[in-house]
């Protein structure tokens, strides 16, 4: 990029490489969307044990760390959310 | 010593078949001894990009099925005494050949030939494991677009998964316009995300159309892609040759020769 690119949205070329970049972590992580799902059904069972969650609302994600919060920046990270609905009292 | 070296891709359409005719035709042109054997069994392309498509008797699917001597059905290139070409069938699919004749035959033609080259299919199916079975090396040939560096990164697991020793990336269709505005990845780029040693770079050049035309590979020739693939060729027999100046100027030159220097 050069100095004139500070005054336009981002260039298209480093679009490319942001959305490579996050492409090939999930392709070399081999996750396909199947195991995926599994990884899914199982958090599911295992936290369900312990507070009500929003089913539909879980979306988990293979993604990279971006660099913030001190740790180093493109790190493959599993990442979940997980709306809680209840906790569950004993 | 002989070397087998497998031009692949993964996504179709990145310029395989160019870049195996152009190396194979600049490593004759190097005095090297050249077979240059097209393995896409059914979509056969090399002989025509070659301009031999009308000198074929026999194909590959005959040799392997023992119908013809590997001799007969290579074709000697009239214009390069040490450039051969075995061509492949049209009517039959890739199921034809396995990766073990495939092997048997690459392994043969080593005793009579310096490099052997093998143009790849598309995919990453049988075609794929018949044409790396024998290879010692392969050029990963790609192009900077999001879909053909995404398969060509599948395609260098695939290899590695393989055993295959080295592989070498040629990053084929740069536009130095649209690299200099921004709007497409450069060399440094797509090296950066592939992480394997860059052994080439070539420009979308409009005299490969012409070349491709005439069936008369540029390699060599008096243009930029004519020399891309043939300092590509040189850095392919071990010499040390600086990257190309796409650009035509100096301040991208500097910048893309020192990139190559740290591979």
């Amino acid at each position: 990029m050069g100095l004139f690119d500070v005054f336009r949205k981002k260039s298209s070329s480093n679009v490319a490489k942001d959305r490579l970049k996050l492409l090939l972590v999930s392709d070399r992580s081999s996750c396909s969307p199947e195991i995926m799902e599994l990884i899914k059904n199982d958090i599911i069972n295992v936290i369900a044990k312990y507070m009500e969650i929003d089913c539909e609302g879980l979306d988990i994600q293979i993604t990279q760390t971006d660099g913030s919060e001190g740790e180093r920046s493109g790190i493959p990270a599993l990442v979940a959310n997980i709306p809680i609905k209840e906790v569950k009292h004993k | 010593m002989s070397e087998v070296i497998v031009v692949t891709s993964g996504k179709g359409g990145v310029g395989k078949t160019t870049t195996s005719a152009n190396v194979g035709t600049g490593l004759a042109k190097l005095d090297k001894k050249v077979v240059l054997i097209d393995t896409d069994i059914g979509l056969r392309n090399l002989d025509v990009v070659m301009g031999l498509e009308n000198r074929i008797v026999y194909n590959l699917v005959d040799v392997v099925e023992g119908n013809c001597k590997a001799k007969q059905a290579m074709i000697k290139d009239k214009r390069y005494p040490n450039l051969y070409l075995l061509p492949s069938a049209q009517t039959r699919d890739k199921s034809s050949v396995t990766p073990d004749q495939m092997k048997k035959l690459t392994d043969e033609l080593r005793e009579e030939f310096d490099y052997i080259i093998l143009d790849c299919p598309a995919g990453i199916e049988q075609g794929f494991m018949n044409a790396i079975a024998g290879a010692d090396r392969a050029l990963v040939v790609t192009t900077p677009e999001v879909s053909a560096i995404r398969d060509a990164d599948r395609i260098i697991g695939l290899l590695e998964a393989n055993e295959k020793k080295r592989s070498d990336l040629i990053v084929n269709r740069l536009r130095m316009d649209m690299v200099k505005k921004g709007d497409m990845m450069s060399i440094e780029d797509v090296v950066d995300i592939l992480a394997i040693n860059l052994i080439g770079a070539v420009p979308d050049d409009e005299n490969i159309v012409i070349a491709t035309n005439n069936g008369e590979p540029l390699v060599g020739s008096n243009n930029l892609a004519g020399q891309a693939y043939m300092n590509i060729c040189r850095r392919i027999v071990g010499e040390e040759v600086p990257l190309l100046d796409l650009s035509g100027k100096s301040g991208i030159f500097s910048k893309i020769s020192g990139l190559f220097k740290k591979n």
